[in-house]
C-alpha cells in the first residue's frame, strides 16, 4: 500500500491516454454528433416548412373553392335572371305576333266580305238587268213571261 | 473461499491486499494494477476509437449509441460546469470518467479468480518460484496461491498508486490552468493576499492556501482509493464466509455497481470543478 514506481507509470500511461483521446476520440464523436444535431435541426426546420406550406396551400384551396363558388351562384343566377327575360321577351313577342295575326286576318276577311259582297251586288245588278230584259221580251208573249220570272226564281 | 489449512484468514486477507510486485523499495512496480489499468485503458481508446471512426450522422448503431450517450454525459456535464474555452477539458474528463469506470469495475470479479488463474500460470510456468508455505500434498487452489503471482488484484483502482497518478495529473492541469488564466503573479498573488489581503499575514494565507490547493488532489485521490479498498475488502471478508458467501456476494455486488459509478463521476466532476476554478479569473 506504499507509493512507488507504479505511480509515475500510472501518471505516464493516464497523459498517454489523455492525449489519444484528444486526438482519436473526441473529435470525430464530436464532430458526428453535431453532423446529427444539425441533420436533425435541419429536419425538423424543413418539417415545419413544408407544413406551414401546406396550411398554405390549404387556405389558398379554401379560398379558391369560395370564390368558385360564388361565381357558380353568380352564374347561375345570371342564367336564371336571363331564362326569365327570355321567356318574358318570346311571350311578348307571341302575343303581339298573336294579335298582329288576328288583326291581319279580321283585315282580309274584311276585304273577302267587301269583295264578295261587291261581286254580289254586280251579279244582283246584272241579275235584275236579265229580269228587266226578260220582262221586256214578255210583253211580246205574255205566256212566256210567267216561264220568264220562273226561270229568273229558279236562277236565283 | 474458505481458508484451511496452513492459510489463515490473516494471511488470506493480507494475500488479496498485497500487490503483484517486482523491484524493492520506492522502485517496485505493482504490475497488476499497471498491467490491468494499461490494458483497460486501451481498450477504452480502441473501442471509443474504433466507433467515431466508423461513426457517421445517420441512424447511429447500438454500440454507437452507447459510445455517443457516454460522450453527450461528459459533454453535457463539462459545458455545463467548466465557463473557460479548452480543447483539453472535456477528452479529459471522458478519458477519467471511462477509465475509473472500466477499472473499478474489475473489481465485480469474484477476488479469487484471478489469483487462482495467475497461480496455476504460475504453477504451469514458473513453478521453481512457489513460497513453499504449503507443501505439494496441498490442495490445487491452495498450491496456487501459494504461487507469487497469485498476488494479482483485479481491480487498480485499490491500488493507491493509481488513483494518487490520476489526481496529480488533475493537480498539474490546476496549476497550469492557474497560470495560464491568472499569470503566474495572478496565480501567486492568489497564494499569498488570500483571504487576508495584508502584507503581514503573508505566511499564514500561505498555509492556508497551499493547504487548499493540496487537498484538492488529495481528497480526490484518497477518496476513490478509500471507497474502492473498503469495498474490496468487504469482498474479501465475504469471501471468507465459505459457502454463505455466495447470496452474500451478489448483493453487495449490485450496490458495488452504484459505488462504482458513482465514484468514477465524483471523479471526473471533481477534477472538471477544480480546473474550473483554476481557470476563472477573480
Amino acid at each position: 500500500m506504499d507509493i512507488n514506481l507504479t505511480l509515475i507509470g500510472q501518471a505516464i500511461a493516464f497523459v498517454v491516454f489523455v492525449l489519444f483521446c484528444m486526438k482519436f476520440v473526441w473529435p470525430p464523436l464530436n464532430k458526428v454528433i453535431e453532423d446529427r444535431q444539425k441533420t436533425i435541426a435541419d429536419g425538423l426546420a424543413a418539417s415545419e416548412r413544408a407544413e406551414k406550406d401546406l396550411e398554405n396551400a390549404r387556405a389558398t384551396a379554401e379560398e379558391e373553392l369560395k370564390a368558385a363558388k360564388q361565381q357558380a351562384a353568380e352564374i347561375i343566377d345570371q342564367a336564371k335572371k336571363r331564362a326569365a327575360k327570355l321567356l318574358d321577351d318570346e311571350t311578348s313577342r307571341g302575343h303581339a305576333e298573336r294579335e298582329k295575326i288576328i288583326a291581319s286576318g279580321y283585315t282580309e276577311v274584311e276585304a273577302e266580305r267587301v269583295r264578295v259582297r261587291e261581286e254580289l251586288r254586280q251579279k244582283v245588278a246584272a241579275l235584275a238587268i236579265a229580269g228587266a230584259e226578260k220582262i221586256i221580251e214578255r210583253e211580246l208573249d205574255a205566256e212566256k213571261q210567267s216561264d220568264i220570272v220562273e226561270k229568273l226564281v229558279a236562277e236565283l | 473461499m474458505a481458508t484451511n489449512g496452513t492459510l489463515t484468514s490473516t494471511d488470506y486477507i493480507k494475500h488479496h491486499l498485497d500487490p503483484l510486485q517486482v523491484g524493492e523499495g520506492f522502485w517496485a512496480i505493482n504490475i497488476d494494477s499497471l498491467g490491468i489499468s494499461v490494458v483497460l485503458g486501451f481498450f477504452f481508446i480502441w473501442l471509443f476509437a474504433r466507433v467515431a471512426k466508423k461513426a457517421n450522422a445517420g441512424v447511429p448503431g447500438k454500440l454507437q449509441c452507447f459510445v455517443e450517450m457516454i460522450f453527450d454525459f461528459v459533454h453535457t456535464t463539462v459545458k455545463d460546469s467548466f465557463r473557460a474555452k479548452s480543447k483539453l477539458i472535456a477528452p479529459l474528463a471522458l478519458t477519467i470518467f471511462v477509465w475509473v469506470v472500466l477499472m473499478n469495475t474489475m473489481k465485480l470479479i469474484p477476488v479469487d479468480f484471478l489469483p487462482v488463474i495467475a497461480g496455476t500460470l504460475g504453477l504451469l510456468f514458473a513453478g521453481d518460484k512457489v513460497k513453499g508455505y504449503v507443501g505439494s500434498d496441498a490442495t490445487w487452489v491452495e498450491r496456487a496461491m501459494d504461487h507469487p503471482w497469485s498476488y494479482i488484484k483485479a481491480a487498480p483502482t485499490t491500488d493507491l498508486n493509481t488513483t494518487v497518478a490520476l489526481a496529480l495529473g488533475v493537480f498539474i492541469l490546476i496549476i497550469y490552468y492557474s497560470v495560464k488564466h491568472k499569470g503566474l503573479g495572478g496565480f501567486i498573488k492568489e497564494l499569498t493576499l488570500n483571504p487576508f489581503n495584508h502584507w503581514l499575514l503573508i505566511p499564514f494565507n500561505l498555509v492556508l492556501e497551499v493547504v487548499a490547493l493540496v487537498a484538492k488532489p488529495l481528497s480526490l485521490s484518497l477518496r476513490l482509493f478509500g471507497n474502492m479498498y473498503a469495498g474490496e475488502l468487504i469482498f474479501i471478508l465475504i469471501a471468507m464466509i465459505g459457502i454463505w458467501q455466495l447470496p452474500l456476494h451478489f448483493p453487495w455486488a449490485v450496490f458495488h455497481i452504484l459505488v462504482i459509478l458513482l465514484q468514477a463521476f465524483i471523479f471526473m466532476m471533481l477534477s472538471i470543478v477544480y480546473l474550473s476554478m483554476a481557470s476563472e479569473k477573480h
